[in-house]
């Protein structure tokens, strides 16, 4: 059953005789909906959660960011580990998991730039027009420092599918057999792991896939931060 | 200076806290638990079982008697291992762990310090481009593909090493290589950068003005003065290798805390999967905590703060 690389099967067939190329490409479903799901989860949350601490200030930005500490120093990947025990080893439990573990990180970001914001005129200028707290977070200052955002949003997403592969390869990550919707590179590379010595063609292409993958978005958050941020650029 | 440290070891103390309870609560809340099997057991003997371990007290009762355990230094009866305690587990697993993060940062240090400097000091030449190549490269690279790759080449085909015998010479060089290889990538770029702002510096521009050698220029003017982001990422950085070692230790087979781990998780050992996470977590509290002392040491404007 199991086919090297050829002709009929470019990256060749596993131990079911199912073609590796079709299962990566499914894969590829996986691993991209878990990889940006988790970033657009943990954007949305940290940034509200950023936006309203740095407005806020004093003791409730204190308060706020001391939680953000002690959620920074937990190690993650145990915390995913307990967390998806919990919500389950399926696409959505993973990607809440994950999500409630990378939060912090657009936290942060999103309170430091509203700390430098919100002294500038143009907030003074809003308040003094009339415009409620609200609409000065959303409409002026959550437009300016988006850019920042974005940056971290890119490399948020190739975060999250290392961690989403390096946990279904050691078969704690997404582990639901009876999903039609696709195979987890990760479960796939260990599947080829286990035959590596007689069949390295079968990890040789999930891994590949995962590489040039998490490569890519990694190049496309250099080149945003290249763009958006003009500090950086000459370096 | 003391006062700070106080805030930071009463934050680590919060942190720990924080991970206990939370494991706690989340694999008491679990359905199913340790003793299901596929044929039941006798109820007496089930009722026997959870008196042993205390399971039949009220939820508050458990981790009271958990915390108070904690406090104490015991960390609890494994469910698994029924002649071992938790804390003897650890004991026999972290040195494995421990040896292999240390040898990994120490390798990484090696190789990323003098890239770091050597990119930054021929910026935009071919060394820095390759510097730089590398790094995008090994950031991109999950260490589980990194070290099938290392065992395929250096165990398979050319036989250099002996995959999968931990405590046989040479058995810890692959594996700390694969360890090393991220953080090594991302020390490289960090301190690329920041010698590189450091470079643009008047007081550099002073120096060579006044005629020192570039070299003391580069170690000593600028290098120093590049080290404080470098230090500051040695802290998350060693949770990186304290929480990727369970994945190393799953590809070579090493018998450390992280496959423990593992197998505790599938094996709903839940007092030791708690104890791991805390231990685990105390070496990253311990880890933030020296970097914060390093600080004072490298810079000296930190100290009057």
């Amino acid at each position: 059953m199991l086919e090297s690389p050829g002709t009929n099967h470019w990256f060749g067939t596993d131990e079911l005789g199912r073609d590796l190329f079709t299962r990566i490409l499914y894969g590829a479903r996986v691993s991209l909906t878990v990889g940006i799901g988790t970033a657009l989860v943990a954007l949305i949350v940290g940034t509200l959660y950023g936006l309203l601490s740095g407005y806020a200030g004093g003791s409730v930005d204190n308060l706020l960011m001391r939680i953000v500490d002690i959620f920074y120093g937990l190690p993650d990947l145990l915390i995913f580990v307990l967390l998806s025990l919990f919500l389950g080893r399926n696409i959505v439990g993973v990607l809440i998991a994950l999500g409630f573990i990378s939060w912090v990180r657009f936290a942060r970001v999103a309170r430091g730039q509203v700390l430098q914001a919100k002294e500038l005129v143009y907030v003074e200028s809003a308040r003094s027009i009339g415009a409620s707290h609200a609409r000065v977070l959303l409409r002026h200052i959550l437009p300016n420092i988006f850019a920042q955002l974005l940056v971290t949003l890119t490399f948020s997403i190739p975060a999250a599918i290392l961690a989403e592969s390096t946990l279904s390869f050691i078969g704690l990550g997404i582990n639901d057999p009876y999903s039609n919707w696709g195979t987890s590179w990760g479960t796939l590379a260990q599947d080829g792991w286990r035959a590596m010595r007689s069949y390295p063609h079968l990890i040789f292409f999930p891994a590949t896939a995962i590489f040039l993958t998490i490569l890519s978005f990694n190049f496309l958050g250099n080149g945003l931060r290249d763009i958006l941020d003009p500090k950086t650029r000459r370096l | 200076m003391a006062p700070f440290l106080i805030k930071r070891l009463l934050h680590g103390v919060a942190v720990l806290w924080v991970v206990a309870t939370l494991t706690f609560a989340l694999l008491r809340l679990l359905p199913g638990g340790p003793f299901d099997r596929d044929r039941r057991l006798p109820p007496e003997v089930m009722a026997n079982i959870e008196a042993k371990y205390h399971l039949n007290e009220p939820f508050l009762a458990q981790y009271a008697r958990y915390i108070r355990g904690i406090a104490a230094g015991d960390l609890g009866p494994s469910y698994k291992y029924i002649d071992r305690t938790v804390a003897d587990v650890v004991r026999d697993t972290l040195p494995p762990s421990m040896f292999l993060g240390i040898f990994a940062l120490a390798l990484a240090l090696a190789v990323s310090l003098p890239l770091g400097v050597a990119a930054a000091a021929w910026h935009d030449r071919w060394i820095d481009r390759a510097c730089t190549t590398m790094a995008t490269l090994g950031i991109s690279l999950p260490n589980f593909i990194l070290g099938a790759v290392l065992i395929w080449i250096f165990s398979l085909k050319l036989g250099w090493f002996q995959a999968a015998r931990w405590g046989s010479p040479g058995s810890a060089v692959l594996p700390a290589i694969t360890l090393g290889a991220m953080p090594c990538a991302q020390l490289t770029y960090l301190l690329r950068s920041s010698m590189l702002e450091t470079l643009g510096e008047d007081f550099i521009r002073t120096a060579r003005a006044k005629g020192v050698r570039e070299a003391l220029v580069l170690f000593k003017h600028a290098l120093r003065n590049s080290l404080i982001p470098v230090l500051t990422l040695l802290g998350p950085l060693f949770a990186i290798l304290v929480a990727g070692s369970f994945v190393i230790e799953y590809v070579f087979a090493i018998p450390g805390m992280g496959r423990f781990f593992i197998t505790a998780v599938t094996d709903r050992d839940y007092p030791l999967v708690m104890g791991v996470t805390l231990v685990y977590t105390a070496i990253l509290v311990c880890a933030n905590l020296a970097v914060d002392m390093l600080y004072s040491v490298v810079d000296p404007r930190v100290r009057t703060r």
